[in-house]
């Protein structure tokens, strides 16, 4: 696991301009081009925001109004989880010619599919940070939000990783990764208030070992409710993140050699 | 893999190497993750029992500053005994250790995004193949104005020509400076300036006291450039030393691999027209002109049957069947002849034509002259060419035996193919014993004399 988090960090220069070429490659030739990076967000947010207020009005609890900026606070994190796992299934076998032509690490790939949507996400948050200031939900705890944003990505590029090698031997992952991100994007309080589901019921128990669960609840308290009160579920979330991460780093390695003549 | 001890004077050495490969068998391509979770084979799968030897213990090593050629047919292990030394794929057994900065040209380009700029790929590419962010930037200019591409440089890649996509990628591939450059057949694109181009800047590498390992079929550059040939067939070494002798060997046994082919072929036309029935022949037609309707050169027999040729050989001059020959050999066409009864009306010919069906030549007994008295049971009949004055082909033979007014009794149309192979590439089909001579205030390096291949021992089958 060291291992790779050295080769990682000697490969920073080419981490770096792979993710700034994802940037740049993903909207050109859009009109709006980096604008998207905004829009996107906010389009997610309106249409969230007609379903829950127009079409199921009224179901939410008074402890999370005005809701549309409660779900905004879930759904901007999540995006980046889903999207850095769900695209890290495909970008080995799309850079086939690369991994079979050039000497590089591959892990430096499904890194790069991370860090591009962490990258999104960061510039989503200024529209949210500007929502929050304008309903006066704004608080300085804004301020420890580095905080679930790591452990977040030690989750994600754990699953990245694993995802990414084991996608390149069996492409079937691929189609079934979007249905579990979808069934776990259900079970992660994106949509609903964790803290209004009772304790002690199984629903609560099983959402307790979602470690998205976690995150998802300290983005919600520090940006949204201005507390800081679920210290340790974030920290059980960093540990499930860190066994995560050497889980992927085990099996890359693992399958490393594979890579190149599987896809 | 560059930590194992190597010799200082090295730069590669193989010992033992041996890749297999997993081989894709039906059973396998379609097992997915369901049914491997199912029958629990996950870890089997992972360490696959079918595999494929792309290498079989290869053993080679490469002195620091030389250049050495890997050849081969396709299929004969050359590419991946490349990556290999290029560090992308692992010996299965063995030992593979490298000395110094690797460069490989596999593929050049292949890092590149198409909807980013020639400018931002370069640099991505110069990272990729091991530079740091200043290395690229110091040597930026230099690969564009390498590249001719000053102009372009801003554009998206995917608007970039495959001549300029390659150029780039070559540009950015040798200003890596490695030291130990590793080239797969990327010269055979480009247009002849940039391959020439290319060719000096390989020279300078060698001037410069690199190492380069070259993937080619090129065989005059491998004969020009290198020090060292290898030679791998079915991923096992054939031969190994000096290029001049590894080559001629490697097309004395190419001409072999033709002989065999053109054996097979040729014993199939044969089967399959002797199986056809006579009277759907063109020329089985009472009172139809000689030759078919000049509608194109088709491949068939026809005639009567009443002299049938029952067999053509081309025999070299040890009298030995054979079907490839170079330039300046004799050859003989041996016609073995069987009339059921007497005749006296008979006349024996030959044609040659080239591959696209360009008569070259032709003759018969009657045109020179020589009277028909009787012909009865076995005969034979030979025809030796001496000299051949023909350029590298494939030449059809057509034979016919027939009456003096054109009535075919037994019409062979390109049913018999030998081939001419030589190391001079002259074009046509015609090679008269010629030679060049200079006077005056002009001044020539004579090529080195060096004979045709000897294909006399190389019975082929």
């Amino acid at each position: 696991m060291l291992a790779e988090i050295r080769t990682l960090f000697k490969f920073r220069p080419l981490i770096q301009s792979l993710v700034s070429r994802e940037l740049k490659a993903r909207y050109r030739g859009s009109v709006l081009g980096f604008l998207w990076s905004f829009v996107n967000p906010l389009l997610l947010l309106l249409t969230y925001t007609v379903v829950f207020t127009l079409i199921l009005p009224g179901r939410q609890s008074q402890n999370i109004q005005p809701y549309f900026l409660f779900f905004f606070c879930g759904i901007l994190p999540w995006t980046w989880f889903a999207a850095s796992v769900g695209e890290s299934a495909g970008v080995i076998i799309a850079s086939g010619n690369l991994i079979k032509k050039v000497l590089f690490p591959a892990e430096v790939l499904p890194t790069v599919t991370v860090l591009a949507n962490l990258a999104h996400f960061l510039l989503g948050l200024p529209i949210l940070l500007v929502f929050l200031a304008w309903k006066g939900k704004l608080a300085w705890t804004v301020l420890l939000l580095p905080l679930p944003i790591f452990v977040q990505f030690v989750l994600s590029l754990g699953l990245a990783l694993f995802v990414s090698a084991l996608t390149v031997h069996f492409r079937d992952i691929q189609n079934i990764l979007g249905h579990v991100l979808h069934l776990w994007f259900f079970a992660t309080p994106v949509l609903y208030d964790y803290a209004a589901i009772p304790e002690h019921t199984p629903l609560r128990q099983a959402l307790r070992l979602n470690p998205m669960t976690h995150v998802l609840v300290m983005y919600q308290q520090l940006l949204f409710h201005g507390a800081i009160d679920h210290w340790r579920g974030l920290f059980l979330s960093l540990l499930v993140g860190i066994l995560a991460f050497a889980a992927g780093a085990f099996l890359f390695d693992r399958l490393r050699d594979t890579l190149p003549e599987e896809v | 893999m560059s930590a194992s001890p190597l010799p200082r004077r090295l730069a590669i050495e193989a010992r033992e190497v041996s890749k297999r490969y997993r081989r894709f068998m039906h059973r396998n391509q379609f097992k997915t993750l369901k049914s491997a979770l199912l029958t629990g084979s996950l870890l089997a799968d992972l360490r696959p029992e079918e595999t494929f030897t792309a290498l079989d213990d290869v053993s080679f090593e490469v002195p620091k500053g030389s250049t050495f050629a890997v050849i081969g047919e396709n299929g004969s292990g050359k590419s991946t005994l490349l990556k290999l030394v290029a560090g992308i794929t692992k010996p299965t057994s063995g030992s593979l250790a490298v000395d110094g900065r690797v460069s490989a040209l596999i593929e050049v380009g292949a890092g590149f995004h198409p909807e980013i700029s020639g400018r931002e790929n370069v640099v991505i590419n110069g990272i990729m193949l091991g530079l740091t962010r200043r290395e690229v930037d110091r040597r930026f200019d230099e690969i564009v104005d390498f590249a001719e591409l000053r102009e372009f440089i801003d554009a998206p890649v995917k608007t970039y020509s495959s001549g300029m996509y390659m150029r780039l990628g070559f540009a950015v591939a040798v200003h890596v400076e490695p030291e130990v450059l590793l080239i797969d057949e990327v010269l055979a694109v480009g247009d002849e300036a940039f391959a020439r181009k290319c060719l000096d800047k390989i020279a300078e590498f060698r001037r410069r006291g690199r190492t380069i390992l070259v993937v080619t079929h090129s065989l005059g550059l491998v004969e020009k450039m290198c020090d060292d040939a290898l030679w791998l067939r079915h991923g096992r070494v054939l031969d190994r030393g000096d290029p001049k002798r590894v080559v001629d060997a490697y097309l004395t046994h190419v001409a072999g691999g033709e002989e065999t082919q053109l054996r097979a072929q040729q014993a199939a036309t044969r089967a399959e027209v002797a199986a056809a029935p006579v009277e759907r022949q063109p020329g089985a037609v009472p009172g139809a002109v000689e030759e078919p309707a000049a509608t194109g050169y088709r491949p068939g027999r026809w005639g009567s049957r009443e002299v049938e040729i029952k067999a053509l050989r081309f025999l070299d001059p040890r009298g030995r069947e054979r079907h490839v020959y170079v330039p300046g050999e004799t050859l003989t066409v041996a016609l073995q002849i069987h009339a059921a009864q007497p005749v006296e009306d008979f006349v024996f010919g030959l044609g040659l034509y080239s591959a696209d069906g360009t008569n070259v030549y032709g003759t018969n007994t009657d045109i020179e002259g020589y009277l028909p008295e009787r012909l009865a049971g076995e005969a034979e009949v030979r025809l030796t060419l001496d000299g051949l004055s023909l350029v590298e082909g494939t030449y059809l033979v057509d034979v016919a035996a027939h009456r003096r007014d054109g009535k075919p009794y037994d019409y062979h149309r390109g049913l018999h193919s030998f081939r001419v192979k030589s190391r001079v590439k002259d074009v046509g089909v015609y090679r008269p014993v010629h030679a060049w001579s200079f006077s005056g205030g002009v001044a020539l390096t004579p090529p080195e004399p060096r004979g045709e291949l000897d294909l006399s021992d190389e019975p082929g089958a």
